[in-house]
C-alpha cells in the first residue's frame, strides 16, 4: 500500500533543510522536489506500508493508498499518533467506519531511563551491567547430557 | 515527472565524493533491535579512554523490522526455565541447534524485556481474577519485575501495546550511546581486514545517502546487525505490491554479505523462513491461532491438521512432528500437502472462533476481542488491516486465506541461519562451541573473524530470539566487544586498500553511470551497465524458478541448482557494472550486491545439504526426507577473502540439555 502526498496539504516542512517524511522512511523513500518542494514517494512498489511517514508528517499529508496489485480502491486507514495512544480510523469499502483506540506509551517522551551513570565492573563476568548492579545469579542448566 | 535524463532520486552523485575518515575502538553497525540492545549496553562497560560509533542506514527511531511496531514480545521466560525454553527452540527447527548460545539467551532476555517496560513500553496485564488489562489499565497491576502476570498467548509469547515499541528502544540506545556516537543513513558496504594482522577486522567503508561522502571507519573491533535478508525471491506480489514482504523489505542481507566478505563461517544458511500469514497482507496469524483459538481449514472446510492423514505425515517425522507444539516448517508442510492435492484455500476460521469465544463473553466483552483482532494487524502489519477494510471483511462474519510467504533469511525469528559464532566461557559449554581469539580467550558472540561480533538475525543455529532475544543478544555483544578492545589496546587498525581504491569501490556504480549513460537516449538501458532495478528482478527469477521458490511449491532439484549456481555466478560479475545515478540508487546497487551473495551461500548449503531437513520450508527433490544418519549435523561454509574461494563442510553437534 504505497504512501502518496496530497499536493494541497504538504508544505515541505516549511524548507528547513530534513523533511520529516524523509528523515523517518526506513527505506528512503520519501524525498523533497527542489522545484516544487514538495515531497513524493520515490519508489512505490519498495514501501512496506509502514506508515512511518504517515504518523509523523505534521500536516497530515501523507496517506496510503492500497497497493493496485491486490487491494480494491475505497477504503483507507488513518492513524493519529498522540503522546500516550494511538487512533486509528478504519474505512471500508462500503462506507462503514470503525475506530480504535490503543496506548502507545506510559511515560513522556524523552523520559526512558538509559541508565547514564551506571558505570558496570567486572568485564570477564557473563553478566550485563543491570543484571551486574542488581545482583542477578546467573543460571546454570539443571541437567546435562 | 522524470525527464528521460533524469535519475531516480533527488540527491544526484558525483564522480568524486568527499571523504571522512573516523578511528574508534568500537563499531556498531545497524541500529534496529540488535544494535539498539548494543547502544544501550557498550557505554556502562567502556572506559573513558575507549571510543564507540553506530552506524543505521536509516533513521534508528524507525529502522529495521519493528519500524511499524509490534503486538507481542515473543521470548519472554518468566516462570518457565532456559532449560525448557533450549527444548522448545530444539524442537522448533528439527534438532539441530546450538543449545549453549540458547540457553545464554533465555538467562539474560528478560532484563531487556523489564528495561523495555520501565522505559515506557505498555505490557499487557492479567487481572487478579484472570482477565486481560491492556498496557495502560494494566499498570496497576504493577510491573513484571515486581511480579505482575503477563497476558500470555503461549508459553513464551506476552501482549503489547507496542505500536511505539522501536521508538521507545531506539529513545534509550540515544539517550545512552550519545548524540555525538550516532552516524545516521550511512549504509555500510563492505569490511575490511586488518593490513598486518592476519584474521583481525579492521574498518568498516559505507557511504551517505543523503550527501556526496564516503566513510572510511577504522575500529578494534565491530558487531555486524544488520538484521535478515528479503526481497530474494520473486514475491507473491509482483507490482506495486512487491513491498509488502512479512519480513522488512529494506534488510537486503548486509549481515550476511558483510561477514561473509570478511571470513567469517557461516552456519546452517540453508534454513530459510517461509512463515504462513494472511494471504497478500501479509498480517499476523499467531494470536488468531493462540489468543482466539481459531483453526484452519482447507477449501472442503476440513479441519485438515486434525485429520488422521495429518497425524500419520507427522509421524514420519518424529519426535518433532509428533511433540507437543508442531515444528513451523511441518505446519506448512501440511497446508501445502493439502493446496497439492487441490483441496486449497486455506482459510482461517475466524468466524467460528470468534462465535465460540463470544459464548462466554457478553457484548462488551466480545467488543473488546474484535478490537484486540484489529490491534494486532494495526499494531506491526497495518496494510493487513486496510485489505480488510477494503474488502469488507469482518473477521466476524467472512474467513480469511492463509498463504506461506516467499522465503526470507533470518537468524532471530523462526529461522536459524547466520554465523557461526562462540558461546560463553562457562564449564558447561562444549569446547567445539568455544572460538579461541588470537590471545587465547573466549569473547561470547564472536565470530571466526577475530574482534568480528554479531547478534539477533546474525547469529546461527539459535532462532526464536525475536525482538526480546535480539536486543538482548545485542547487549551480550557489545560487553565483550568493550572486552575485546581493551584486551587489544595496543592495536592499532591499518588497512592495505588507498582511499583512492576504497571511493572507487564505493562509487563504482556511480562512475560507470557516468561514463557511459551519454552512449544511448535513454538511461536504464544501456549495454555497458545494468541498473540496480534490473539485477533485482533478475535475481528472483532465478530464485523463483530455480531455487525453491513458490513457482515449484518451494522445491528444487539437484540439476536446478547446478543451473541456478551458474546464472548467480554470472550476476555476481555482473555486479562490477552496476549503474546508479542518484545516492538512492547507489545503495540500491550495493543491496543488490548484498542480496545475490547472501542468496548464492544459501543454496550452496542447500545443494550442500543432501536430505530435505526442513520440509515446508523447502525440499531437494532428489533427497527427500531427513537423514540423521548422515545428515544429524551443522553445515558451516566459509568464503576465503584471499583465496575468493568457498569452502563448505559438516560440524558436529552436540547435545547439552538432555530432552
Ligand atoms: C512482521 C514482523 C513481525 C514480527 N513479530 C514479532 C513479534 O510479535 N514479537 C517479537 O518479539 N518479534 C517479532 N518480530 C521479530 C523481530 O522484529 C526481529 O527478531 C528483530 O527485529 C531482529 O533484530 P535485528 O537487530 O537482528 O534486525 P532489525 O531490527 O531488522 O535491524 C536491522 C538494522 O540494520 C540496519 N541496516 C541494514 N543494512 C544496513 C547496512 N548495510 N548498513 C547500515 N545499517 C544497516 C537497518 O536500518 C536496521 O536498523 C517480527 C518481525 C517482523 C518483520
Ligand atoms: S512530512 Fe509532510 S509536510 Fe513535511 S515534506 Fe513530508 S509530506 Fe510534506
Ligand atoms: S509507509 Fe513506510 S516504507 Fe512507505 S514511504 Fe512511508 S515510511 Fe516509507
Amino acid at each position: 500500500m504505497p504512501s502518496f502526498v496530497i499536493d494541497e496539504k504538504c508544505d515541505g516542512c516549511k524548507g528547513g533543510d530534513k523533511t520529516a517524511c524523509m528523515y523517518i522512511c526506513p527505506n528512503d523513500l520519501m524525498v523533497l522536489e527542489a522545484n516544487t518542494m514538495k515531497a513524493y514517494n520515490q519508489e512505490p512498489d519498495q514501501c512496506w506500508e509502514c506508515f512511518s511517514c504517515v504518523k509523523i508528517c505534521p500536516t497530515q499529508a501523507i496517506e496510503v493508498r492500497g497497493y493496485s496489485d491486490f487491494v480494491p480502491l475505497g477504503s483507507s486507514i488513518m492513524p493519529m499518533l498522540g503522546t500516550e495512544d494511538v487512533i486509528w480510523t478504519c474505512k471500508f469499502r462500503n462506507g462503514t467506519i470503525q475506530r480504535f483506540k490503543f496506548p502507545i506509551r506510559t511515560t513522556p517522551e524523552g523520559a526512558a531511563n538509559a541508565y547514564p551513570d551506571l558505570r558496570a565492573n567486572d568485564l570477564e563476568s557473563g553478566l550485563l551491567s543491570t543484571e551486574e548492579s542488581e545482583g542477578y545469579e546467573m543460571p546454570k542448566p539443571q541437567a546435562t547430557v | 515527472m522524470a525527464l528521460p535524463n533524469k535519475p531516480l532520486g533527488e540527491t544526484k552523485a558525483v564522480k568524486d565524493p568527499e571523504v571522512e575518515e573516523r578511528e574508534v575502538d568500537v563499531l556498531i553497525i545497524g541500529g534496529g533491535m540488535a544494535a539498539g540492545g548494543a547502544a544501550f549496553e557498550v557505554r556502562k562497560w567502556m572506559s573513558d579512554d575507549q571510543s564507540v560509533l553506530i552506524v543505521d542506514k536509516a533513521a534508528m527511531e524507525r529502522s529495521g523490522a519493528v519500524a511499524q511496531g509490534l503486538s507481542a514480545i515473543n521470548t519472554f521466560i518468566g516462570e518457565n526455565s532456559p532449560d525448557d525454553y533450549v527444548r522448545m527452540v530444539r524442537n522448533d527447527l528439527m534438532g539441530i541447534v546450538r543449545e549453549d548460545l540458547i540457553f545464554d539467551l533465555g538467562c539474560h532476555v528478560d532484563d531487556s524485556v523489564h528495561l523495555f517496560e520501565e522505559w515506557g513500553l505498555p505490557i499487557w496485564k492479567q487481572s487478579d481474577d484472570g482477565k486481560n488489562l491492556d498496557g495502560k489499565k494494566g499498570q496497576k497491576m504493577g510491573t513484571l519485575k515486581a511480579g505482575a502476570q503477563p497476558v500470555r498467548t503461549g508459553k513464551w509469547q506476552i501482549m503489547i501495546n507496542g505500536e511505539s515499541y522501536k521508538r521507545i528502544v531506539a529513545e534509550a540506545a540515544k539517550l545512552a550511546i550519545g548524540e555525538d556516537n550516532i552516524l545516521e543513513r550511512v549504509f555500510i558496504v563492505e569490511l575490511l581486514l586488518d593490513a598486518n594482522k592476519e584474521n583481525q577486522i579492521a574498518a568498516a567503508v559505507g557511504f551517505s545517502v543523503r550527501e556526496n561522502k564516503v566513510f572510511i571507519i577504522k575500529c578494534k573491533t565491530a558487531l555486524i546487525a544488520c538484521g535478515g535478508a528479503v526481497n530474494i525471491y520473486q514475491p507473491r506480489s509482483v507490482g506495486e505490491g512487491k513491498g509488502r514482504a512479512w519480513y522488512p523489505v529494506w534488510n537486503s542481507g548486509s549481515t550476511y554479505y558483510l561477514g561473509m566478505r570478511a571470513g567469517a563461517e557461516l552456519s546452517m544458511m540453508e534454513n530459510r523462513f517461509t512463515p504462513s500469514r494472511f494471504k497478500d497482507g501479509y498480517g499476523p496469524v499467531g494470536a488468531w491461532f493462540l489468543l482466539f483459538k481459531a483453526k484452519t481449514l482447507n477449501g472442503l472446510g476440513e479441519n485438515y491438521a486434525a485429520s488422521e492423514a495429518a497425524k500419520q505425515e507427522l509421524e514420519r517425522y518424529a519426535p518433532y512432528g509428533t511433540a507437543a507444539v508442531t515444528p513451523t516448517c511441518l505446519r506448512n508442510h501440511l497446508m501445502l500437502f493439502e493446496m497439492k492435492e487441490g483441496r486449497g484455500p486455506i482459510m482461517m476460521d475466524t468466524v467460528s472462533a470468534l462465535a465460540e469465544l463470544g459464548k462466554t463473553m457478553d457484548k462488551k466483552e466480545l467488543k473488546h476481542l474484535e478490537s484486540e483482532a484489529w490491534e494486532d494487524f494495526l499494531d506491526m502489519t497495518c496494510g493487513q488491516a486496510n485489505l480488510w477494510c477494503a474488502t469488507n471483511t469482518l473477521p466476524e462474519e467472512k474467513n480469511s486465506e492463509v498463504m506461506p510467504t516467499e522465503p526470507y533469511l533470518l537468524g532471530s525469528h523462526s529461522g536459524c541461519c547466520g554465523f557461526w559464532v562462540s558461546g560463553p566461557d562457562y564449564d558447561w559449554v562444549p569446547d567445539d562451541y568455544k572460538i579461541k581469539a588470537d590471545n587465547g580467550k573466549v569473547y561470547n558472540r564472536m565470530t571466526t573473524v577475530n574482534g568480528l561480533f554479531t547478534a539477533g538475525d546474525g547469529v546461527g543455529c539459535s532462532g526464536h530470539k525475536f525482538s526480546s532475544g535480539s536486543h538482548s543478544e545485542g547487549r551480550i555483544a557489545a560487553k565483550q566487544q568493550v572486552r575485546y578492545a581493551k584486551d587489544h589496546a595496543d592495536f592499532t587498525p591499518a588497512i592495505s586498500q588507498s582511499t583512492e581504491e576504497i571511493v572507487d569501490m564505493v562509487y563504482k556504480p556511480v562512475r560507470n553511470l557516468l561514463e557511459h549513460c551519454a552512449y544511448t537516449t535513454a538511461i536504464d538501458v544501456n549495454p555497458n551497465y545494468i541498473k540496480p532495478n534490473g539485477m533485482m528482478y533478475r535475481l528472483m527469477k532465478a530464485t523463483h524458478e530455480y531455487g525453491g521458490g513458490t513457482a515449484t511449491y518451494y522445491m528444487t532439484t539437484s540439476k536446478n541448482l547446478e543451473i541456478v549456481m551458474e546464472m548467480l555466478e554470472m550476476m555476481r560479475e555482473d555486479c562490477d557494472k552496476l549503474a546508479a545515478g542518484d545516492l538512492h540508487e547507489l545503495m540500491r546497487a550495493w543491496e543488490i550486491k548484498h542480496r545475490i551473495w547472501t542468496v548464492e551461500s544459501h543454496l550452496r548449503h542447500i545443494q550442500y545439504r543432501k536430505e530435505s531437513r526442513y520440509p515446508g520450508f523447502y525440499y531437494q527433490a532428489d533427497y527427500p526426507g531427513q537423514d540423521d544418519e548422515n545428515w544429524f549435523c551443522f553445515v558451516n561454509s566459509k568464503f576465503d577473502p584471499k583465496e575468493q574461494k568457498w569452502d563448505i563442510y559438516k560440524k558436529d553437534y552436540i547435545k547439552i540439555i538432555p530432552d
